[in-house]
């Protein structure tokens, strides 16, 4: 429409990039659920998740078994791979924990001892660190942190790495090496991607049972409100009586009535007659409060229905209830499938009515409630785990939209506009 | 049981008692008390034909009333006893919940999220509808962006938690800003703004709902119009702006509403992004607070949000008699 008069090109161009940007934007935190979703711990909580497809340096200890320790110029000295049989790619090393990337590979990392002149003529004996290209000499500086004077000709080797980017290192040490070493390396993983998190989620941290109950709270809780409001519809639409007007405008005046309001009164009502907090209650709730809904897009759609077909019935002599049963409700079936997915998202997705109208024992939650009452606060800081939590009760959602939403937007738009 | 069985008992027993009442009801009316035999059997069809509509109706009216008619009347008295129950103390739990700052913070909160939720939403929504408008990927823009609509409040937090996250490896926010070196901030907890990162959730997942009726609107536009328009030299923000916008004005206002409505009732943002600490309460997250604790008071939150909504009440049901005539 836009274009009939030619003016195309530029504009085209920014409305295209502006609508990539949005779909990005409104997309990204989705994405960002997904894929940490798929990564264990110590990848989340060593590079961000935008970063997963790219390897990640990863800080690692390796403590390699003593063997074969031989005594080379005083030192005894320990050779080997730091990946053991395997293999990968070092890309630093260090001897201390704190500093794990204190040399480059191809270095030689030394402790030395090393006396030092104070100042007041004192000599006094350090420890200094340095990393120098393996097989070169150590280039000590000339005086220490403190200033004093450093006395090269004294160093003697306390223990000395040299690691290669392959992994070969070698280890002396002016001691005997009985016990395994510590060496730090930076290794570069590639990455990874696990089901560990969903693997947790659906077995020890108990999300399967909560699953099965948004089902069962889903799944009577969309289908019972549907055949009621189908009928009451049909009563609305095509059948004359008074009051019809007034119970329209109830409807839709009940259509925004806060929830809330129904919350304290209607549980007291229930622990009255002895449904308490359980499954019946909640479908009994959730049908309450999606009936006005139901009842008012059936309602418009039915009345669009053609009144050839329902009049010729009536005069062939078929009644309201023959009607409705093999003529309105066939041809109603996208509204009724509209409704459907609108109250199963909803049911699915609700936390207040299932906080409120079921017990609050563990073996009565429902996913919402569990996420929000119990993983938010015990597993707040596992990240992975919580993802994947989220991602679980949010599947089965996503599938229906995607699958339906034909039946959605024509839901949203019979509801909103006329 | 299990709930489960549970679940397949209800639906069976639910769905059979809805079968079995309609279609019994109807059978005792036209064969028992109206049957259209003998001499008055023209009165007793007629008679059948009156009572029928209260048959339909009855399951649909009984549960309305229940669970939504009397509530309303239901809270309002709960809401003049005090937190037992037991002593009638008039309009107690108002006074007193007028003058706490708990309260007041949740209501002015619930005043920018009404204003600025559904302002936001509307605009992003009618952006997106007319960029896509002549997109030839428009639809899968459009789906894509409507589908935050899916996810519950509750799994959108959580996404938005990973958004907002401290951890500069985790949070997107902190990540920039660590990028620019800058320190990490805990958005949530910066007074008074925390309230607008909260707000971002709910137009992130709004949009999309005004987004599809307010498309649906635009293409409902007749084509003259925007062709007269482009033949008189209209530039296009001209044409948006001076020839759609008007002829939509009254869908804008539904979308806005209906989101208005919306912002009333979601507690679970608030309740699972912060629990209501660091001001960020409102009122439905506030009422929430005093479940099961004070009934009295929580009934009392509950109703005036029923006031704020009650304009808008009257309002649709104008609307819909006026359609009716």
């Amino acid at each position: 429409m836009d274009n009939i008069a030619g003016q195309k090109s530029s504009l085209s161009i920014v409305s295209n990039l502006s609508v990539l940007l949005l779909v990005i934007l409104w997309l990204v935190p989705t994405v960002g659920l997904l894929v940490s979703s798929f990564r264990d711990r110590d990848q989340i909580g060593q590079s961000g998740w935008w970063a997963s497809m790219f390897p990640v340096e990863q800080a690692y200890r390796i403590n390699p078994e003593p063997e074969g320790v031989q005594q080379v110029d005083g030192l005894y000295v320990l050779e080997g791979n730091v990946f053991g049989e395997g293999s990968g790619s070092v890309a630093a090393f260090g001897i201390q924990a704190r500093e794990p990337s204190a040399a480059d590979v191809g270095q030689t990392y030394t402790r030395f001892v090393v006396d030092v002149t104070e100042p007041d003529g004192k000599v006094d004996d350090i420890k200094l660190e340095l990393a120098y290209p393996a097989g070169d000499a150590p280039v000590f500086p000339d005086v220490d942190e403190d200033g004093n004077k450093i006395m090269a000709e004294t160093a003697q080797i306390d223990r000395s790495l040299t690691v290669m980017g392959n992994g070969d290192f070698s280890y002396a040490s002016a001691k005997d090496i009985k016990r395994a070493p510590s060496v730090y390396i930076m290794a570069e993983t590639p990455p990874e991607f696990t089901l560990i998190n969903y693997e947790t989620i659906l077995g020890s941290a108990g999300m399967d049972r909560a699953f099965i109950n948004t089902l069962t709270v889903t799944i009577p809780a969309t289908i019972i409100p549907i055949l009621i409001a189908a009928f009451a519809a049909y009563a609305l639409a095509w059948m004359d009586f008074a009051g019809r007007g007034f119970l329209v405008a109830v409807v839709v005046g009940l259509l925004v009535v806060p929830l809330q309001l129904a919350l304290v009164p209607m549980l007291t009502f229930h622990n009255k007659v002895g449904i308490g907090q359980s499954f019946l209650g909640i479908w009994l709730a959730h049908t309450g409060f999606g009936l006005p809904l139901a009842i008012y897009l059936l309602r418009n759609y039915m009345v669009g229905l053609p009144r050839d077909i329902i009049e010729s019935a009536k005069v062939d002599g078929a009644t309201d209830f023959q009607v409705f049963t093999k003529i309105v409700l066939p041809l109603s079936f996208p509204a009724l499938a509209s409704f459907a997915i609108f109250q199963f998202l909803w049911t699915w997705n609700d936390l207040l009515v299932a906080k409120v109208f079921l017990p609050s024992n563990s073996e009565s939650w429902v996913m919402t409630v569990k996420i929000a009452d119990d993983l938010l606060g015990s597993r707040g800081g596992d990240w992975g785990i919580l993802a994947a939590a989220a991602f679980v009760s949010i599947a089965v959602p996503l599938f229906v939209f995607f699958a339906m939403q034909k039946y959605l937007v024509r839901g949203l738009l019979a509801g909103s506009v006329k | 049981m299990s709930p489960v069985l549970q679940g397949i008992l209800t639906i069976l027993i639910g769905v059979g008692g809805c079968i079995a009442y309609f279609y019994g009801s109807n059978l005792i009316l036209d064969k028992l008390i109206f049957p259209a035999r003998n001499d008055d059997h023209g009165r007793n069809i007629n008679r059948a034909t009156m009572v029928r509509p209260w048959l339909f109706l009855f399951p649909a009216l009984f549960a309305l009333s229940l669970y939504l008619i009397y509530p309303v009347i239901g809270s309002f008295i709960r809401s003049l006893y005090n937190r037992s129950g037991d002593t009638f103390i008039g309009l107690g739990n108002y006074v007193q919940m007028f003058s706490e700052d708990g309260f007041r913070t949740a209501f002015l909160n619930n005043v920018l999220w009404a204003l600025v939720v559904p302002a936001a939403a509307t605009f992003f929504g009618l952006l997106v509808a007319q960029l896509t408008d002549r997109l030839r990927w428009g639809n899968i823009a459009k789906s894509l962006i409507f589908m935050p609509m899916a996810i519950s409040f509750v799994g959108a937090s959580l996404i938005w938690k990973f958004v907002y996250a401290n951890d500069p490896d985790i949070g997107i926010i902190n990540a920039v800003r660590d990028y620019f070196g800058m320190a990490p901030i805990d958005v949530l907890q910066i007074p008074f703004w925390n309230n607008f990162f909260l707000m971002v959730i709910l137009v992130w997942i709004q949009t999309g709902f005004a987004m599809v009726i307010l498309s649906a609107a635009l293409r409902g536009i007749p084509e003259e119009t925007v062709e007269a328009a482009i033949i008189d030299g209209a530039n296009p923000f001209q044409i948006f702006f001076k020839i759609k916008v008007p002829q939509i004005k009254g869908t804008i206002v539904v979308v806005w509403t209906t989101i208005t409505i919306l912002v009333l009732k979601v507690f679970d943002i608030v309740y699972a992004m912060t629990g209501g600490n660091f001001a960020t309460e409102i009122l439905p997250s506030y009422m929430m607070d005093f479940m099961f604790r004070d009934d009295g008071r929580a009934t009392a939150v509950a109703f005036v949000i029923m006031l704020i909504v009650l304009p808008v009440m009257i309002w649709n049901i104008r609307q819909a008699r006026s359609e009716m005539r």
